[in-house]
């Protein structure tokens, strides 16, 4: 190298007339490195808090809870532990609320004892979380409090019993925003749930033990040495650690997807980046000649341009750092619904180091593959000859750097995800999904060049030539915003597929109503009221809940010991819900035996079962199943299969027994119906709760609410995420048009000297830009189509429906966004006089 | 006198699609230190790109030219960049400044390329002689045509060249702008002693050299001298 500081010298020169040129290409990498370093905080920040909050999430020491009570026996080891109790049974309801007379469907939590013992129920007044507990009182969810004008002081009626209410609850422990969109939570004492008279033979209850331990006590020795026998039963016991280790489980799919996400920003960030420097080189051609040919060797030729895309990518590295520094505190706010902690916005340096050096390094690396091209400007070009020598031969050199970005790609992914294959595959997704757009918009490219009509207007015609004139973005374009588009696009669609299958429930005679834990005895009454109110009672049917005792032969406990055993655990520990009839309903299809009756006492029983439940149970016609019946044993055999359809709002039974075996049994009654609109059914929910409070109501309207808030908040955030790939499209975009202007400017220019009137120059421009816009939105919406409906036809089994407007809005919302930028860009095109332009411009 | 620049046997041919193009067809030529040559002929005839190849900026297809006494042909991009650097000087038909440099910096590059200090100083010495010397710090593009060919001709002569190639000095300027500069630059040769070879369509800027030689279709049609006393200025 002749002289280092020289060609620093003259790569600031070189520089100074073309940084704002190069401000674009700067953002590419501030965007790419913003979300890195905003996703990565978030997730280490994320990591950090449920290490840290672990007791608090649980609450407790140790944690056990079931569907059911726990048996005396496992009761007894628990209780043993030397530990402050607490008890807590949790189930769906529905609650009354007098002052505006309306009913609310609710998670109610009824707790005995200091739980928890570690963090606190968030509730305001603060000693509300107290209170509560001390006789018939509520903590309820501030979301139904402000929904139905409530305050502390009014009642609200759970089951039987009336409730006065404490305070407004904002938080409990352990559980996510996202729980309160299906059902706001309500907190009562244990002692006064059983006069609200909800607790029934057949209830849905989840029942939890917890246990604080004195210090020093090792809870995880204790919970292994006694690991077989929790394991034997349906109880799910957990300590501080095994919630810490199942919630980082939970959360490692949210660090995958935030990951790819980061990477992608920042990747299509690089695009922009290699497509900008490109562009700049060309831009370049004749001064690197000239360098050369006053005697500048070709490396330092290099090294000028390349001291200069260093120096100005260490700025936009820095510049992304501290954006993603800013985006990162908003990150928990965006995302505090699916996450049970608080994640605060503390700096994480590991996060910040890894942007900067993957930043620094991508950036870098992604510049240089058109940089190399540097040292192949031969210094002949000053002398009017066109010597480009594009030999088309291999290029090692090119190749090596591709090579070398694989391998930094996949050495910082296997950093963040601890595994190589998973980064591999990662990479490699990455790869084909950018081959598969390169390639799609490449075939468009093609297809459009071959067939501008000959007889198309002099306007069209130029404009769409344009989309092909030498050093073109035409396919960097639509590979960034294609991405974005069909990121956006595929949420939307999916989204509008999925709330229409639910609200495609209500259709025609579908029930929409289903009414649970009648009592017998309160059957007639209800039915009664419900044909007063105009009502059809599509169906009533008893349920009676029972356990499975064992199977071919063999008892439950002598198969749980089984390590070879083919059932799985679901279907085993579950306690399920049966009904009793003799005919198929008209969701079922009966595809092998026959539903048998039986007849006479001592009549062999024959059940028959659902195929997803025959298939976990690896149960086959003939085979032997022996029921506890709330301490009856009853032996069946499997008499045919039935396959459910799950499309309507309607009673399903994994099993059916045939009448006359069950009906002295403790039960409970469901009834089916279908109201006409939602006034009918909210006036009739309320008077079902008014005179049968233990009776719960769920209804199509809720189900479609909660739906709806879901998928609202989930897309939401893909959403969010998806922004950075449109912009940093949008910058690709502005990127190049500015970098292409020279080469506009003289075509304008020539065009305007040989009399193309200003608004011809507009509108060849418009239809440039609208082209562009269009088959970068149309790219994307394609692939939204494509991959939707593979994931609706063979991931989500539904029938494929689109809305085309929403569609055809996204393509006219990016096409008007891609006009306005172009048309803003090279405004001073048009409105300059042609000579001041050129000499402005020109070199 | 020594030949500075000597040419033989050489050829030059392209490769446009499947043909082979030639350009240059058997050239020979002896250039002595201190002549002044003007290379002239028909649009296609070959005359910028012997002028490439002499001034070490091309290989040829065959045939050997030998620039101060050093054979061009096996040295490396590397040996040739420093060989223009120190000892060749050039002009252009299209000025070819670097637009991002002022006028000063544009005429420094050369020495600046070698590493030499006082690169300034003598920059602004040589803009003072072609009458720039407000100038110094303007954008090419703030400069007219004539003026960025000043600039150009400072830039040529600062490393004090041996031999200098001027592709139509005056292709892209008026008649009296070009009078000018076509002036300024035989001053200046005259005053630094330098080799002159130009290339031009020009008879008159022709006829101002001590010989020329004449090419048609890649081939020397006549190599004559010339007494520059009895050219029209």
């Amino acid at each position: 190298m002749s002289n280092f500081s020289f060609l620093i010298q003259t790569a600031y020169r070189d520089s100074r007339k073309n940084r704002s040129k190069l401000v674009l290409f700067m953002s590419s990498i501030v965007l790419g490195v913003a979300a890195l370093v905003a996703i990565n905080s978030f997730n280490y920040n994320l990591r950090n808090e449920i290490d840290k909050e672990a007791a608090t999430l649980l609450g407790a020491d140790l944690a056990a809870s079931g569907n059911r009570p726990a048996e005396a026996g496992i009761l007894r080891v628990l209780d043993s532990l030397p530990a402050e109790r607490a008890r807590e049974m949790e189930m769906l309801s529905m609650a009354y609320i007098p002052k505006t007379d309306e009913s609310q469907f609710v998670r109610l939590k009824a707790l005995e004892g200091n739980f928890p013992f570690y963090g606190k129920i968030k509730a305001e007044p603060a000693e509300a979380a107290t209170t509560f507990r001390s006789g018939p009182f509520a903590l309820v969810d501030r979301g139904l409090m402000l929904q139905h004008g409530l305050q502390s002081g009014d009642s609200i009626r759970i089951g039987k019993m009336m409730f006065m209410i404490q305070g407004k609850l904002d938080g409990s422990v352990g559980s996510v925003g996202m729980a309160s969109a299906v059902a706001p939570a309500i907190y009562i004492n244990l002692t006064s749930l059983d006069s609200t008279g909800l607790v029934q033979p057949g209830s849905l209850i989840n029942y939890a033990y917890y246990y604080k331990v004195p210090e020093g006590f090792n809870i995880e020795k204790w919970k292994k040495d006694r690991k077989s026998l929790f394991k034997s039963d349906q109880l799910r016991v957990e300590t501080v650690e095994s919630r810490k280790e199942n919630l980082n489980k939970a959360f490692s799919f949210l660090n995958y997807f935030l990951n790819l996400v980061a990477i992608v920003a920042l990747l299509l960030g690089c695009i922009g980046v290699a497509s900008s420097v490109m562009i700049y080189v060309r831009s370049k051609t004749n001064s690197i000649a000239l360098l050369r040919c006053l005697g500048m060797k070709p490396m330092d030729a290099f090294l000028v341009y390349f001291i200069q895309i260093v120096a100005l990518g260490l700025i936009g590295v820095i510049m992304g750092v501290l954006t993603g520094v800013l985006i990162q505190s908003a990150l928990p706010v965006i995302l505090k619904d699916f996450i049970p902690v608080t994640v605060n916005n503390a700096l994480s340096p590991k996060a910040i180091s890894e942007g900067f050096f993957l930043g620094i390094s991508v950036t870098t690396l992604f510049a240089l593959l058109p940089l190399v091209s540097i040292r192949n400007i031969s210094p002949l070009r000053t002398l009017r000859v066109e010597t480009e020598a594009s030999s088309g031969a291999f290029d090692y050199l090119k190749t090596g750097i591709l090579v070398i970005i694989g391998i930094v790609l996949i050495g910082f992914l296997w950093l963040l995800t601890s595994s190589f294959l998973t980064s591999l595959a990662f990479v490699a997704g990455i790869i084909v999904s950018y081959l598969i757009l390169s390639g799609l918009s490449s075939l468009i490219i093609t297809m459009l060049r071959k067939s501008i009509p000959s007889n198309a207007g002099f306007v069209t015609r130029q404009g769409l030539s344009n989309l092909f004139r030498p050093d073109n973005q035409t396919q960097t374009i639509m590979v960034t915003i294609g991405m974005g588009t069909a990121v956006l696009t595929t949420l939307m669609i999916l989204q509008s597929l999925l709330l229409n299958n639910v609200s495609m429930m209500d259709a025609g005679k579908q029930p929409n109503m289903i009414l649970y834990g009648i009592e017998t005895n309160q059957m007639d009454d209800l039915k009664k009221l419900t044909l007063a109110s105009g009502l059809p009672v599509i169906q009533e049917v008893p349920v009676v809940t029972m356990k499975i005792d064992g199977w071919k032969g063999r008892t439950k406990a002598q198969w749980l010991a089984d390590s070879l055993m083919t059932a799985e655990r679901w279907a085993v520990n579950r306690e399920a819900r049966v009904s009793y009839r003799d005919t198929i309903s008209d969701d079922e299809k009966l595809v092998s035996g026959k539903l048998r009756k039986y007849n006479n006492e001592g009549d062999s029983i024959f059940v028959s079962l659902g195929t997803t439940f025959a298939d976990a149970m690896d149960a086959e016609i003939g085979d032997e199943i022996v029921f506890n019946v709330q301490g009856t044993r009853i032996v069946t055999y499997v008499g045919s299969l039935r396959e459910i359809e799950f499309r309507n709002l309607s009673t399903r039974f994994f099993i059916i027994f045939p009448t006359g075996v069950l009906e002295k049994a403790p039960q409970f009654q469901v009834v089916v119906t279908k109201t006409p609109d939602n006034s009918t059914m909210s006036k009739y929910r309320t008077e079902v709760v008014k005179a049968f409070p233990n009776v719960s109501v769920v209804d199509l309207t809720t189900i479609l609410q909660s739906v709806n808030d879901i998928l609202k908040k989930v897309s939401f955030v893909i959403r969010f995420m998806a922004i950075f790939s449109l912009l940093t499209g949008m910058i690709v975009l502005i990127s190049s048009l500015l970098l292409s202007k020279y080469q506009r400017l003289k075509e304008s220019i020539l065009l305007r000297t040989i009399g193309a009137t200003r608004s011809q120059i507009i509108k060849i421009n418009a239809t440039e830009y609208a082209f562009l816009g269009f088959l970068s939105a149309g790219t994307g919406v394609f692939i939204a189509v494509l991959s939707s409906f593979l994931v609706t036809k063979f991931q989500l089994k539904l029938d494929y429906q689109i809305a085309w407007w929403p569609v055809v809005g996204i393509i006219v919302g990016i096409v008007t966004i891609t006009v306005v930028i172009g048309m803003l860009n090279s405004r001073d095109i048009v409105s300059s006089p042609p000579l001041e332009v050129l000499r402005k411009e020109g070199s | 006198m020594a030949a500075i620049l000597k040419v033989e046997q050489l050829s030059m041919q392209y490769t446009s699609g499947q043909r082979q193009l030639s350009v240059l067809q058997d050239i020979n030529i002896s250039i002595e230190e201190g002549e002044t040559v003007a290379i002239t002929g028909p649009s296609g005839s070959g005359k910028t790109t012997l002028m490439g190849l002499c001034a070490a900026l091309d290989n040829p297809t065959s045939g050997q030219i030998t620039l101060l006494g050093t054979v061009v042909n096996p040295l490396t991009e590397d040996q040739r960049a420093i060989l223009r650097n120190k000892h060749i000087g050039f002009i252009f038909q299209n000025f070819q400044l670097l637009p991002s440099l002022t006028a000063l910096e544009n005429v420094m590059l050369p020495l600046e390329l070698q590493g030499i200090k006082g690169a300034e100083a003598e920059a602004e010495r040589l803009l003072e002689r072609v009458g720039l010397k407000d100038r110094m710090t303007h954008y090419p593009t703030q400069l007219s045509g004539g003026e960025q060919q000043r600039v150009a001709l400072a830039r040529a002569f600062i490393n004090k060249p041996k031999i200098l190639f001027a592709d139509e000095p005056t292709g892209n300027l008026d008649g009296d702008t070009g009078a000018t500069v076509e002036s300024l630059m035989f001053d200046l040769n005259k005053d630094y002693g330098t080799t002159l070879i130009i290339v031009t369509h020009n008879p008159d800027l022709a006829s101002r050299t001590g010989r020329i030689i004449k090419l048609r279709s890649g081939h020397i049609v006549s190599d004559l001298k010339n007494d520059p006393a009895t050219a029209i200025n």
